[in-house]
């Protein structure tokens, strides 16, 4: 059900990701202010943006559980979540690794992007507590879905304050029109980006694969303890 | 806003940074992988088990 191209997609992403690694070290000059150390940058910006991506998609996700009451939906909208805060965790560990390497300071307070990610990671946080407190399978299924969705709108607001917030933050280095990246830089991440992308859906269908297979373990054994029940 | 100005750091210390960096997205993706494998692996066992009890 859920394994359909995951095996292609895994190829694809092994590619990509490799690829991206021989452009990051290989192609991709080095940055004049920052060096070396701004190769940290194709690492950490593409999984924060395919974080955020699986945030949002978790909350559409939760839109298409209520509104169709499909319990599917509620396992994918848990599963885009679950990844988006290991990546989540990712983002800020090699955050913290840029900002010492950087500024000298493994985090900064007064620096919108850093907590303002740090507020909606933690915000994602209450989604495991919350969601594995309610018992009752269809309960839990739509309050995640409720928390999915109001989060997920948090989550481009979020964004968009931050980004208003602008003449406060550290230099935009990648805007709508390309911003102030050379092309091979901009190459360079884009490949991050879509390998990123791609590891995150490989990652999804993978698990949601598994959740599937044990699900049906379940009713299997379920089935066969009510034959039992039966034939007794 | 001091840090903004500070200068690049030479290539054996951000080498480390940079590698640290890696490393962590590396180490996240593997052990993912790895917990994912041990339970695709217990459930291959259940179902094993299921199937021969069924014999």
């Amino acid at each position: 059900m859920y394994s359909k191209a995951l095996a292609p997609l895994a190829i694809a992403t092994v590619v990509i990701l490799t690829a991206t690694f021989a452009l990051v070290f290989f192609y991709a000059p080095l940055d004049a202010d920052q060096g070396f150390v701004q190769k940290i940058f194709y690492v950490h910006v593409p999984m924060a943006i395919v974080a955020l991506g699986g945030f949002v998609a978790g909350g559409i996700f939760g839109i298409r559980h209520l509104r169709s009451g499909d319990s599917s939906w509620d396992l994918r909208s848990y599963v885009a979540i679950h990844l988006s805060i290991i990546l989540g965790l990712g983002v800020l560990v090699t955050g913290a690794i840029w900002a010492k390497a950087s500024w000298g300071h493994w985090w900064v307070w007064d620096e919108p992007v850093l907590v303002s990610f740090l507020v909606t990671f933690l915000l994602y946080c209450v989604y495991y507590p919350l969601r594995f407190a309610i018992e009752d399978p269809e309960r839990q299924a739509r309050y995640s879905s409720v928390f999915a969705i109001a989060a997920g709108a948090f989550v481009p607001l979020n964004f968009t304050a931050v980004r208003l917030a602008e003449a406060y933050t550290h230099p935009r280095v990648l805007s709508q029109t390309g911003g102030d990246l050379p092309s091979e830089m901009r190459l360079t991440f884009l490949v991050a980006l879509v390998g990123m992308t791609l590891l995150f859906v490989t990652l999804w269908k993978l698990e949601l694969t598994a959740k599937h297979a044990s699900m049906q373990l379940k009713k299997l054994r379920r089935r066969r303890a009510e034959r039992e029940a039966v034939a007794a | 806003m001091m840090w903004l100005a500070a200068p690049a750091l030479p290539l054996d210390e951000a080498g480390k940074y940079v590698a640290g960096a890696y490393v962590v997205f590396l180490a996240l993706i593997l052990i993912y992988v790895a917990i994912m494998a041990a339970k695709l692996a217990r459930i291959d066992r259940e179902l094993t088990e299921l199937a021969e009890e069924d014999r």
